[in-house]
């Protein structure tokens, strides 16, 4: 049932939301088969469809990582940015790290700022009572602003009009699969699976993992199991905003070579719908994240091939999916309506 | 009987064969005048300059023996610029026209991974075999605007508004500023810019607050060229001049690539036209009668490439002596008798 759910909401999301592209006056059938083909008909199409799904793999779990102690990280977004720019920054000034190591360096730095930037979120909420949703998304205006200062005036890169930071040293390289066909897909790859696999370990397997759970759980019962709840809380979210931050390795050290102002199509935000559709466990985060990759790829597509409908549609197809999963009302009575019948 | 099933055979092969070759080579004649037009963010309707390109465009549509399936795609967001110039190059399109500095660089790229593919793109100067590069000589446009603000200003004082800070918007700043100061050297110029990052491109309100400061400091005349935002500084002139009905403190604007006249007639004092429109038009046409020359191409005053818009909405606000120093000093920059200093050469 757990399994059921989550695959039927995305059958009934795609199948209205292909309904809405026949008023637009296209064949349903047609931009279905566009969706199909674009995220997997080539190499280089389901390359892409990878490099998409990167990221929104990592926002995903930084989202579900806070929610597991009861926290809403809206802030993935600012932490990614901050993460990008900081891998971004050790590329470009630390030119000597020899070869193998740089990409683990900046790792380390991305996850560091996004963990700090997540951090100082939690802090906040712990010590200082301020909602986190309030203040996340504060912080995603101010890591917009600290990313266009040093893109704009510190790091910039003179041989392009483009606002973008200087590009990094080759030591800091991802090298690209050429199964891919160009498509920029490196072995941050598996760092978006590995690390999915470790929130899961950490979470259910460390008693770290328990107490933040616990926390999730009951909050009043997890102190009295002397569980220091601010303590718990600021470091979930600054492990979620390290994951968040980790996106910063494939889409700088892999993809871009640079940090782009704006880089980011909301990868944080639809990490949300990602952790949400997944009901926040780290592996269903691995199917969802490529799911929702694969929407974001074939809805650029959409663009390419057909006349009436923009890419715009992936948002009508995520925000329908949403819906679907998160009707709980209704999904009880189609179930609890079929014991009856039983 | 089994030879029967042979002939058979073979009959169908061959048909289905001959089917085949028939449908390819129709797509390949197809695929040869099939021309693609790459946006930026500003879209089709920008009243500027995507929607000059989308108009040259849809007039060579009209004009030649172009496929239907001929489209135009507008880039959303930065990520999704490489994806379509790559999708689109696998030999799809003809032609991949491709709009604002922002493609420029990944076309670069895609050129020498398809060096069959051919391109036009505008507003660069990148020389690759397989791209036209159309490098719009905005100084030399914007000094004649700085020179017309200059003539009509009432009170020696006017203003420019640019977009985001980078060297595209300064090399207008700067032929503005050098095109006054030939009229009037005592004038009095303010110079700033909407922001520093691409959402400068699309902030009207920012624009707008700029622009009235600007006006009540007694500027009576705004060059602006900025995107989206421009849009922000046409609403403060109507605001303006709303306020005060006395012609002699009337305030005015310039608009910027398209011709913005009809916006606010009588209002807007002129605009600087970078042809886009009749560049890209040009561009298609070469392609379809098979002349397509690649390079840079330099579109400034003597290859019609930019220009003052003198139409019917600002025909009113010119004299004939007005228009003969105009003309004169087109003439000068056409000839190199003024030598406009270019951004991209004195700036670094």
């Amino acid at each position: 049932m757990n399994i059921i759910r989550p695959i039927a909401a995305t059958i009934i999301g795609l199948f209205l939301g292909l309904l809405v592209t026949f008023f637009a006056g296209e064949n349903p059938l047609n931009v279905f088969l566009i969706f199909a083909t674009s995220g997997f008909g080539s190499t280089y199409d389901f390359g892409m469809t990878l490099t998409y799904s990167m990221p929104l793999i990592l926002t995903g779990l930084s989202v579900s990582m806070a929610f597991k102690s009861g926290l809403f990280n809206i802030g993935a977004e600012g932490q990614l940015t901050m993460g990008a720019l900081a891998a971004a920054t050790a590329g470009a000034l630390f030119t000597s790290v020899p070869a193998f190591i740089a990409p683990i360096f900046a790792g380390i730095c991305a996850a560091l700022a996004g963990g700090i930037w997540g951090g100082i979120a939690g802090y906040l909420k712990a010590k200082r009572g301020a909602h986190e949703v309030i203040t996340t998304i504060m912080l995603n205006f101010i890591a917009a602003g600290i990313a266009s200062y040093v893109t704009v005036y510190l790091l910039k890169d003179p041989n392009t009009q483009n606002p973008q930071t200087i590009p990094i040293s080759p030591n800091y390289k991802l090298e690209t699969f050429a199964f891919f066909d160009s498509a920029p897909v490196s072995s941050a790859l598996f760092l978006s699976v590995i690390v999915a696999i470790l929130v899961w370990i950490f979470l259910y397997r460390t008693p770290l993992g328990y107490e933040i759970r616990a926390v999730g759980s009951n909050e009043s019962a997890a102190s009295t199991a002397c569980i220091s709840i601010s303590k718990t809380q600021i470091l979930n979210m600054f492990i979620a905003g390290s994951l968040a931050g980790l996106v910063g390795v494939g889409e700088v050290l892999s993809r871009a070579e640079c940090f782009k102002l704006d880089f980011s199509p909301g990868y944080g935000f639809t990490g949300i719908a990602v952790a949400f559709l997944a009901r926040g466990n780290p592996i269903a985060i691995i199917f969802s994240g490529f799911l929702f990759g694969a929407l974001q790829k074939g809805a650029s597509d959409l663009e390419i091939f057909t006349h009436n409908v923009t890419s715009d549609l992936s948002l009508v197809l995520q925000a329908l999916i949403i819906l679907a999963v998160s009707a709980d009302g209704l999904w009880e009575k189609i179930l609890s309506g079929k014991k009856v019948k039983l | 009987m089994q030879l029967f099933n042979f002939v058979k055979n073979i009959f169908l092969k061959s048909f289905f064969f001959s089917l085949f070759a028939i449908i390819s080579l129709n797509s390949y004649a197809e695929i040869n005048n099939k021309i693609c037009l790459i946006l930026d963010k500003g879209g089709k309707d920008d009243k500027s300059f995507n929607q000059s390109a989308y108009e040259g465009f849809l007039k060579a549509q009209s004009d030649f023996k172009i496929t239907k399936d001929s489209k135009y795609v507008t880039v959303k967001e930065d990520s999704q610029s490489p994806h379509f110039i790559r999708t689109l190059s696998n030999g799809d399109c003809g032609l991949i026209i491709a709009v604002g500095f922002n493609n420029a660089d990944i076309v670069g790229k895609m050129a020498q991974k398809f060096p069959k593919q051919r391109y036009v793109l505008v507003d660069s100067s990148i020389k690759e075999t397989n791209i036209r590069s159309l490098s719009f000589q905005e100084h030399e446009g914007s000094f004649l605007i700085g020179a017309i603000a200059a003539i009509k200003s009432k009170t020696a004082k006017i203003g420019f508004i640019g977009g985001m800070e980078i060297p595209l918007i300064k090399r207008f700043a700067l032929g503005f500023e050098s095109g006054a100061k030939y009229i009037n050297p005592k004038i009095k110029i303010t110079e700033t810019y909407v922001g520093v990052s691409p959402a400068a491109w699309n902030n009207p309100t920012k624009a707008k607050e700029l622009a009235l400061s600007m006006y009540n400091q007694e500027s009576d005349i705004i060059f602006v060229a900025a995107g989206a935002s421009s849009q922000g500084v046409f609403d403060a002139v109507s605001d303006m001049n709303k306020k005060n009905n006395k012609a002699e403190t009337k305030k005015f604007v310039i608009g910027v690539d398209s011709n913005q006249n009809y916006l606010i007639p009588g209002t807007v004092l002129t605009s600087m036209e970078k042809k886009v429109n009749s560049k890209i038009y040009s561009a298609v046409k070469d392609f379809i009668e098979n002349k397509f020359t690649t390079g840079v191409i330099t579109c400034g005053f003597a290859d019609d490439g930019v220009d003052w818009a003198y139409d019917t909405y600002n025909k009113q606000l010119f004299s004939n002596e007005d228009i003969k120093k105009i003309n004169k000093i087109k003439q000068d920059i056409i000839s190199k008798k003024i030598n406009v200093p270019d951004y991209y050469k004195v700036g670094k």
